[in-house]
């Protein structure tokens, strides 16, 4: 089996700026939830951006079968859905109805098909009786379910969100990661909330400074206070690791990646 | 500024009974009945009056089928209807003709009074006609009208983006005022307003980040320059029935009452 993400050497520099990317190597394998950890400006959100093609760089990069480059961003971005981390911004439609067929509609599919996609996905993410609401009509969490929805309708391969847990408060929090741990898709979640990183994914991996500084078991990762203050990342105080439970095989069944 | 965001989010939603026949009818024969109304009062001379009341008597039996109160559309044409007469009301001063009234310094005049009940009743009509579209036909749809009407699909776009992100907007601008007033920010002179200036060009800059990002999100879900329909609109029967129905009464009193 093909991994999902293979990037190979992968660099970009903003016009104008240093290399916001240094050489990134990267392998997810089907299957994985992986947590990808930094302080701010490490190129987290860049790196996810050259996910679905939204920017492309140097060196190589396969994700999700296909080689991310000018003429496959229409299929690329079929298999990866991308959830932004302020829902506003990903929530545009005047309906969630309309909002959640976006994505369906542009692949092609046909409106029936759209209709049942949007259904499920809504169901999947517990927000069925919001269809017909408008977006600005939601709570900050609800926003969040709804643009997972977004691109769960996409029926992707990969699933990429920027700072699920940022803005919501502890239920919210609370029942997004219920919703997530629900979603049996290979995830990569850029986040600083590492209690969350902790009780979602089994692998993480820290950037810093455009490079890959840290990668392992999330568990491990996440004891070595060293290698975190490094960073600029700690748990919260009196945060109790080993109270979590581990999250050790990946969904699908694939080998863990290096 | 959240009391002015939920006021302007009732008066943009429906009114009425959503399940009546009129609400369910296709936006477009809603959009041209309603506008073909305002189009006849428009074109009609005072002398002609009886046409306004034809097309009040249109509006009103509108209303009634749509389960629509008086006092809805009362709540939603307040703010307009002063604004579109706050013109017309000086017009009786300035335009002379007819028969003329001294009140002390000024003096009211016939013809100035007959164009003031003509803009009147045009005005009445028009922002009532307008304001009975939106409460009957939800925003989205009556642009999805506008746009199978041949309305250029990027006039459409940006009105969609703007009816979606305005409350965004309005909220980013309430909490940007608060924090300048928790910072003792009070102007007491015109010269120091220059801070709301620059909470303006910060809005701007803030805005256009926002629309960089809301675009990325598109292509991030396939967004190839034309958005996708979920519901193909279907003009029926009972949609032929009402643009014929209201084209037909609207429209022979008008002629009835040219050639009287």
């Amino acid at each position: 089996m093909t991994c999902v993400v293979h990037a190979r050497g992968l660099r970009y520099r903003y016009p104008g700026h240093e290399e916001a990317l240094r050489g990134i190597d990267l392998r997810v394998e089907h299957g994985e939830r992986v947590a990808l950890l930094g302080p701010n400006g490490a190129g987290k959100t860049t790196l996810m951006m050259h996910l679905n093609g939204l920017m492309i760089g140097d060196g190589e990069l396969e994700v999700a079968g296909l080689r991310v480059a000018k003429d496959t961003l229409t299929a690329l971005r079929a298999r990866v859905g991308v959830v932004f981390q302020d829902p506003d911004d990903q929530l545009f439609m005047p309906t969630v109805r309309e909002d959640v067929a976006f994505g369906p509609l542009n692949m092609g599919l046909e409106r029936e098909a759209v209709q049942h996609r949007v259904a499920d996905a809504l169901s999947r993410v517990r927000m069925a009786h919001v269809v017909d609401r408008a977006p600005y009509q939601l709570s900050m969490g609800e926003r969040r379910r709804v643009a997972i929805a977004t691109v769960l309708a996409m029926d992707p391969t990969l699933l990429v969100l920027d700072e699920p847990s940022a803005n919501l408060d502890p239920r919210a929090r609370r029942e997004l990661l219920e919703v997530l741990e629900t979603i049996d898709r290979t995830m990569l979640v850029t986040t600083h909330d590492l209690p969350l990183a902790a009780e979602l994914c089994e692998r993480a991996v820290i950037l810093a400074g455009g490079r890959i500084v840290g990668d392992g078991p999330c568990h491990e990762i996440l004891a070595d206070d060293e290698l975190l203050a490094a960073h600029d990342l700690e748990l919260p105080a009196g945060f109790d690791l080993s109270a979590v439970a581990t999250r050790s095989r990946p969904a699908v069944g694939a080998q863990h990646g290096t | 500024m959240s009391g002015l965001c939920s006021h302007a989010l009732e008066l943009t939603g429906l009114a009425g009974d959503p399940g009546s026949r009129v609400h369910r009818l296709d936006p477009r024969a809603k959009i041209v009945g309603l506008f073909s109304v305002t189009i006849i009062a428009v074109s009609t001379p005072l002398a002609h009056w009886p046409v306004y009341v034809c097309c009040v008597a249109v509006l009103a039996t509108y209303a009634a089928a749509a389960r629509v109160s008086p006092r809805a559309v009362w709540r939603r044409v307040r703010f307009i209807l002063p604004l579109v007469l706050l013109v017309a009301v000086f017009v009786p001063f300035v335009r002379s003709g007819g028969d003329s009234w001294a009140f002390g310094p000024l003096t009211i005049h016939q013809a100035g009074l007959e164009v003031l009940g003509a803009v009147s009743a045009k005005a009445l009509i028009g922002t009532v006609g307008a304001a009975l579209l939106g409460a009957t036909t939800t925003f989205p749809s009556v642009l999805r009208g506008l746009e199978a009407m041949r309305m250029p699909r990027l006039l459409v776009l940006i009105a969609a983006f703007m009816y979606r992100y305005l409350f965004v907007i309005v909220e980013e601008a309430g909490r940007m005022r608060a924090a300048l007033v928790s910072r003792g920010y009070a102007p007491r002179n015109a010269l120091q307003v220059g801070a709301m200036g620059r909470m303006a060009s910060a809005m701007f800059l803030r805005t256009y980040s926002r629309g960089e990002r809301v675009y990325h999100a598109m292509l991030a879900r396939g967004y190839n320059g034309t958005m996708p329909q979920l519901h193909p609109l279907a003009f029926g029967r009972a949609d032929a029935v009402f643009v014929a129905g209201v084209l037909a009464v609207t429209l022979s009193a008008r002629i009835a009452g040219a050639t009287a």
